[in-house]
Parts: structure tokens; C-alpha cells; sequence
């Protein structure tokens, strides 16, 4: 019985590493950092996957993630080839994987920002500055690796406040994602939070805010985010000229819906040095080593 | 029994209820939802008014939530009883404490960073903390049973032989019993690993109640609770071979691991940051004193705080649940509700229930805590109830409240005592994880770590927890041992 066990138990590792269907090894495949609800991302990714297996003439797959820093780590250990980053993780990614490029980023990207909003409870209205009103009071960031959920808001409630969040707030939590942020504070669960300013727009667009529930109290400064960043070995993998292909493709998208979904009004180039302000911004708060 | 020798056992009990209660005055317990209980109402709502259809992924998910668990599980009893039988090395032992004080999802996220979304990291996830804890469980079974049928064997037979004819058929049917109960907890295990993103249960119950959508998620709720339930009429000894031979085969395919991920993560990755950097010894003492100041010393505190008042908690609502399914109480129907109460109860995993009542009431230590009691005292609940039903007492025994206080509590109560001191761990193994849901336990700091892509730090924060659970352990021991409380290793 025991060696039966044993031999099952044998058997059943070696298949589980061999488990590898042989198709894999031609897929490109791509992630996208979770900042969103989930059934959002899964019907646009694919739709841009749909696209680019369209325009690039291989199969093309999305991989949803449960965290930031797992899209880093696919894309990092060559399980993702091409991913949508936000700033901070794009940084991250480009750092660990070197040869790595950005290719394409929203024409919004360029000048991101991110929206302070708040409770209506708590009686805050919208100024030119963060107003001192929002010590003491409870407060979330979207993901711990976000950019404009965390590393941005960050950065600037230091700069007003000069001290942690921590210190400012009565309590600080992190939503996982923008929407998550957004419904949080209009339940009043937290009294402030801070997200995505195009998560903020396209839910209002769409009617699905409780305007008399939740407010923006301040708006960031403008600073880049979002991109699409590609490893550097892909052209050896998938054809010489591949990463060209792309960034072409991606630049050439202009299905009005699939961009509507990002929300972005189109894709335009983007370079490794576009992201040079948000490095800086991560090392200064202890992000990035 | 006599009356005086309870005493130890009371005055164990309110120590550690005094410090619960110190440790509720320093715990963030409040409830910050606005409208906590039209969320919760909202979630029940959507557990009567289940939605299956909502995902074709959903058969697919619970396949493989079944097959991760039966691989794991069955890897890890196969080199637990391995090990078992070198128990005696204090090598052995070490290594088992070692990786048995380590989370599933902890082992899982370190993985992850090397193997990626491969079915072997959600299988390794499982089995090596199940090894760990197969091997010491194994070997307590072997300890007891008797020595006798081994000494009338012939001279000069082997360990192995020995063993084969003389000792495991003795334990064959508690070595059964338990590694079934472990496949309840492998199946688990198994739903939760995909709140980290493996394609189990947990991935998409995850994503359902970040939106909301709770009919969705009730649904899944109750497809787990169904197959939990039914375990014993469609896992057989002749359908076993079956499973064991199909459950590698349903992982799903993942993606190639590659190598040199692996040979980075060793030599590279884990590499204290200052040494990679070439800051030398003094740059690395510094950083250590940095991850202590900041990160291992407050985690460390949340998890004891957490862990004391979830122990106690777990203790209270055990002695408030056991009497539903007990014989001594009630009549048949009530019992019958009783047993699905507390099925509901253990087979809900704490990390699924802390996430739902956080996402309910806000982020404090109060859903944790509710969370942890709620899932072991079930768990204690039924094991205790079940022995108070073999309590024989006179006809004219008292009934209600009376006989709860003054005939079953008291006879019960020091296996109530094992019971909860055995799970202590395994609770505070519990609490540094839901650290991941938000909670400032030690699995916050390590989840903040791994986010931040800085895994010598997560690494050092993975064996603080280590350390302490251990620690915890030994304590566990010792005060079993100065109570003289048995246990019989079933939870």
C-alpha cells in the first residue's frame, strides 16, 4: 500500500510538471494590473486580445491577476510578454526586466491625476488645496502598488501634511482597487479616500456615483501613469520586427468601444524616460530601493 | 474527578480571559461601515438567492479546487509518513515545525515568484505545510500504539517490517481517519490559495465580492458547502485510486516554469537588499533594525493581540455551540439544525469568512476576530459536543441550563482545554495571514513587502512568523503539560 502511494504520489508530480500544453510556447500572452472590478477588466482585455491576435497574426491571451505586484512578477519571469502597467509598476517591471520598453501610453496618461473625494457626512468641499479638515479622519488608498491610488496621493498628502499618512489620518486602509475605493467612501466605510481620476469620470458618466454621497475635495497635479510596457526578448521569440508590430497595433486601435472601456481617446508612444518623474517619487518615499 | 484538581484548570481559563481583555483595550475592534448590517443583510439575501449560472468557470474552478486538494494532500501524507517515521531525529522534528509554521498562502505567494501560475506552486502550497503537520500527527499515532505485537517478532526484523506487521495496522484506521479530516482541510486550503490567483474556488469568489455581487458568490458558497458535505458519499475507498489517478490531470495547464526564475529567486531575490547592494555588515544591520522597528515588532503585537482575543473568543462561543449537537440537549430535529450550523461554521475557511465580514463591517481587528472564533469554535463545538454525547447520566440528572452547568460543562471541560490550546497555533498562524486582508498583523507587512517586489524582506518577515508560531507551540505544550491535558490529534 505504501508503495503504491508512493509511486501514485510520483507519478503525480512528474505530471504536474509536465502538465505544459505545447501550444503555450507560441502564445503571446499579456497581463494588465487588477486596479478595477474584474468583470470590467476581463470583457475589455479581451477584447484588446481579440485585436491583437487580429493584427499580429498569433495567438494572443489575457491572463487576469489578483494583485500589482503579480502582474510584475509574470511579466518578470517571462509568463507575460506585453502588460498594461500603471506608472509605479511599470517602473518596477522595466527595472527588473532589463531590455524592457514602453511602448504606448493614453493620450490621459501624459497628464494623470488623481481626486481626493470624501463622504458627505464629513462636510468637506471641493478647494485648491487639500483641506486641514481631513486629519483625523479615516482614509483609503486603492492597491498598495498602485500609482494614482497610492504612490501619487502618497506623495502629495507628505508634501501638505509633511508627515505619513498614517500620522494624518485616524486610520488608513487600501481598498485593492479604484472601484473599490470609490464604493468604500460612498458607503462611508472611510471617511476619504483617493483613486484614479478616469475610474472616477467614467463611473459618473455611466450614473453609477451617488453624487449626494461622495464628493472630490481636491484634484492633483497633472504626473504620467499608465502604459503599455513589452519585454525586449520578444522580437527573438516571435519574429524579428515584432515589438514594432505592437506598438503599431496598439497605436492604431481606435475601436471606439474598446477605447471607451480604458476609458482613453487613443494610444500614443511613450519612452522609458516619460516615467522618470515617478521613479523619483517612489525612491523618495521608500517604494523602489 | 476530583473537585480540587480543577482548580489549575480555572485559573488558566481566567488568565487568559484577563488577557483578552487587557488586549481589547489596546485592539482597533470598531465597526467603520456605514451601514454594516444592510451589507450584511444584503450578503444573506444573496445567499438565498444563489445565482449559478453566473460563471461558466464556476464547474471548472470547483474541479480544480478538488484536484489541487487531493494532490496536495496526498503528496504531503506520502512524505509526511515518511518523516514520521524519523521522528525520534530532532532534525526532523525541527524541519517539520519549520515548515508546518508557515502558511499555505504564504508558501503559495513564495512560489508564485518563481514557478508563476504553474499547477505545481498550488501544489507545493499544500503539500509542504500538510507534510509538516502529517509528520507530526503520524508519529503521535505511532507513539501510542502498543508495543507489544513488535517485541513477539523475530529477532533481527526490520524497521520497515516491523513497522508493517507490528505496528501501523494498530493506528491503520485513526491514520485513515485523520488524513480524511485533512482532506476536508486540504479542500480549504485549496479554495482560499485563489484569493491569491490560482484557479480554484477562491479566485472568483473573490472577484464577486469586491464587486457585490453577492447571489454570485452565494452560489459559490453554497456549491463549497455542498461538497464539503457530502465527502463521505462520494469519497470511497474504491473511488480513492480514481481520484488520486485524475486529480494530477485536472490542475489545468498554467504556464512553462522557467528555470532561471527559480536559480534568481535563490541567489538573487532573497539576498538581503544592503548585501546586493554592497553596503556591507553595517548597511545590513541597519536594515535589519529598519524591517524590526518598523514592520516586525508592531506586526508581531497586532498578531498576539488578534491571537489572544480569538483564542478566548473561539473558547466562549465553543461552550455556546457545542449543546446544539449534543444528546444531552434539545431532540432530534434541533440537533440536525445544530449539525448544519456548525458544518456551515468549520467549513467556511476563516480567511474566506474575515474577508466577507470585512468587506461587511470595515476594516478593524473585530471581523478577524469574529472571523477566527467562528470557524474553530465550530470546529471545537462539534468535536465537544460530540464526546459530551457519550456522557452517561442518571435518569434523574437535572436538565436545561443546570445540567449544561453543573453535569456537562465540568466533565468536559479539560478536553475543551486541550482542544483549544492545540488550536492556538494553528490560530495564530491564521491571524498573521489575514494580515493580507488589511489587518496589521505580520502578514500585512509581508504582503506589503511582496507588493513592493522586496522579497528578503517578505522572506525575513515569513520567519519572524515562523518563529513565533513555534514559539506559541512550545508554550502550548508546556502548559498542556503542567494542566495534564490529553489530546487525541483529530483537529
Amino acid at each position: 500500500m505504501l508503495q503504491l502511494m508512493v509511486r501514485r504520489a510520483l507519478l503525480a508530480l512528474a505530471l504536474a510538471f509536465s502538465s505544459v500544453s505545447a501550444s503555450m510556447a507560441d502564445t503571446f500572452v499579456f497581463t494588465a494590473i487588477p486596479d478595477e472590478d474584474e468583470t470590467k477588466l476581463i470583457e475589455r482585455f479581451q477584447g484588446v486580445a481579440d485585436y491583437l491576435a487580429e493584427q499580429l497574426g498569433v495567438d494572443v491571451r489575457y491572463v487576469p491577476v489578483k494583485s500589482y505586484a503579480a502582474a510584475v512578477t509574470a511579466f518578470r519571469n517571462n509568463q507575460v510578454q506585453l502588460a498594461w502597467f500603471g506608472g509605479l509598476s511599470g517602473v518596477q517591471a522595466r527595472r527588473l526586466v532589463p531590455g524592457s520598453e514602453a511602448l504606448a501610453q493614453g493620450q490621459e496618461d501624459e497628464a494623470f491625476e488623481t481626486y481626493f473625494i470624501a463622504h458627505s457626512s464629513t462636510g468637506l468641499e471641493e478647494a485648491e488645496t487639500l483641506s486641514d479638515d481631513v486629519r483625523n479622519r479615516t482614509f483609503t488608498f486603492g492597491s498598495k502598488g498602485s500609482t494614482s491610488g497610492r504612490l501619487m496621493p502618497e506623495f502629495y498628502l507628505r508634501e501638505r501634511f509633511d508627515a505619513a499618512p498614517e500620522e494624518v489620518f485616524s486610520r488608513v486602509g487600501f481598498s485593492g482597487n479604484h472601484t473599490r475605493t470609490l464604493r468604500l467612501v460612498e458607503a462611508g466605510t472611510f471617511e476619504v479616500g483617493a483613486l484614479n481620476f478616469q475610474v472616477w469620470e467614467k463611473e459618473l458618466a455611466d450614473g453609477t456615483i451617488d453624487t449626494d454621497s461622495v464628493k472630490i475635495i481636491w484634484r492633483t497635479p497633472t504626473y504620467p501613469d499608465y502604459q503599455w510596457t513589452v519585454r525586449g526578448d520578444v522580437d527573438e521569440r516571435f519574429g524579428e520586427g515584432f515589438k514594432e508590430r505592437v506598438q503599431q497595433a496598439l497605436l492604431e486601435l481606435d475601436d471606439p468601444e474598446l477605447l471607451a472601456s480604458f476609458p482613453r481617446t487613443r494610444f500614443i508612444p511613450a519612452s522609458n524616460d516619460d516615467y522618470e518623474p515617478i521613479r523619483a517619487v517612489a525612491e523618495q518615499i521608500g517604494v523602489l530601493d | 474527578m476530583p473537585f480540587m484538581s480543577a482548580y489549575p484548570t480555572v485559573r488558566v481559563s481566567l488568565l487568559f480571559l484577563a488577557i483578552a481583555i487587557g488586549c481589547a483595550f489596546f485592539a482597533d475592534l470598531s465597526i467603520t461601515a456605514a451601514n454594516p448590517w444592510k451589507d450584511l443583510g444584503n450578503f444573506f439575501l444573496g445567499l438565498v438567492t444563489p445565482d449559478f449560472f453566473s460563471y461558466q468557470g464556476l464547474a471548472t474552478a470547483l474541479l480544480r479546487t478538488v484536484a489541487f486538494a487531493f494532490v496536495g494532500v496526498a503528496l504531503g501524507s506520502v512524505f509526511g509518513f515518511l518523516l514520521a517515521l524519523a521522528f525520534k531525529w530532532t532534525a526532523v522534528r525541527v524541519f517539520c515545525s519549520v515548515i508546518r509554521s508557515v502558511h499555505e498562502l504564504f508558501w503559495a505567494l513564495i512560489f508564485l515568484q518563481f514557478f508563476g501560475f504553474h499547477p505545481l506552486t498550488g501544489v507545493l502550497a499544500i503539500a509542504i505545510p500538510y507534510c509538516g503537520i502529517f509528520a507530526k500527527v503520524y508519529s503521535e499515532i505511532l507513539d501510542e500504539v502498543d508495543p507489544e505485537p513488535s517485541r513477539a517478532l523475530p529477532r533481527g526484523t526490520g524497521v520497515v517490517s516491523s513497522y508493517l506487521y507490528a505496528r501501523i495496522p494498530q493506528c491503520w484506521e485513526q491514520i485513515k481517519t485523520y488524513t480524511a479530516y485533512r482532506l476536508e482541510c486540504g479542500l480549504r486550503s485549496s479554495a482560499v490559495l485563489g484569493f491569491v490567483g490560482l484557479p480554484t474556488l477562491g479566485f472568483y469568489l473573490e472577484s464577486s465580492f469586491a464587486q457585490g455581487l453577492y447571489s454570485e458568490a452565494g452560489a459559490m458558497l453554497i456549491l463549497f458547502y455542498l461538497l464539503i458535505a457530502t465527502i463521505p458519499l462520494w469519497l470511497r475507498r474504491q473511488t480513492l485510486p480514481f481520484y488520486l489517478a485524475a486529480a494530477p490531470f485536472c490542475l489545468g495547464d498554467g504556464f512553462p516554469i522557467v528555470w532561471g526564475n527559480v536559480s534568481r529567486f535563490f541567489t538573487e531575490d532573497i539576498i538581503p537588499a544592503p548585501l546586493r547592494q554592497g553596503d556591507g555588515w553595517a548597511g545590513l544591520a541597519d536594515w535589519f533594525a529598519d524591517i524590526a522597528v518598523t514592520e516586525a515588532l508592531p506586526g508581531i503585537w497586532n498578531t498576539l493581540l488578534l491571537t489572544q482575543m480569538a483564542l478566548v473568543l473561539t473558547g466562549l462561543i465553543t461552550l455556546l455551540v457545542f449543546p446544539l449537537i449534543s444528546r444531552q440537549f434539545g431532540n432530534r430535529p434541533t440537533r440536525v439544525g445544530g449539525h448544519v450550523f456548525l458544518v456551515i461554521l468549520r467549513s467556511t475557511p476563516e480567511y474566506m469568512l474575515a474577508y466577507i465580514l470585512l468587506q461587511i463591517w470595515g476594516p478593524s481587528m473585530l471581523p478577524a476576530v469574529v472571523a477566527l472564533a467562528l470557524h474553530n469554535g465550530g470546529i471545537i463545538g462539534h468535536l465537544v459536543g460530540r464526546q459530551s454525547s457519550s456522557i452517561g447520566l442518571r435518569p434523574d440528572a437535572a436538565r436545561g441550563l443546570s445540567r449544561y452547568g453543573f453535569e456537562i460543562v465540568p466533565r468536559v471541560y479539560r478536553s475543551f482545554l486541550a482542544l483549544l490550546f492545540y488550536r492556538w497555533e494553528i490560530i495564530m498562524r491564521e491571524t498573521a495571514i489575514l494580515g493580507i486582508l488589511g489587518i496589521h498583523t505580520l502578514g500585512f507587512f509581508v504582503d506589503s513587502a511582496i507588493q513592493n517586489i522586496q522579497f528578503d524582506r517578505a522572506l525575513i518577515l515569513i520567519g519572524v512568523t515562523a518563529l513565533l508560531n513555534i514559539g506559541i507551540d512550545k508554550l502550548s505544550r508546556f502548559i498542556r503539560g503542567r494542566l495534564a491535558l490529553q489530546t487525541l490529534p483529530t483537529c
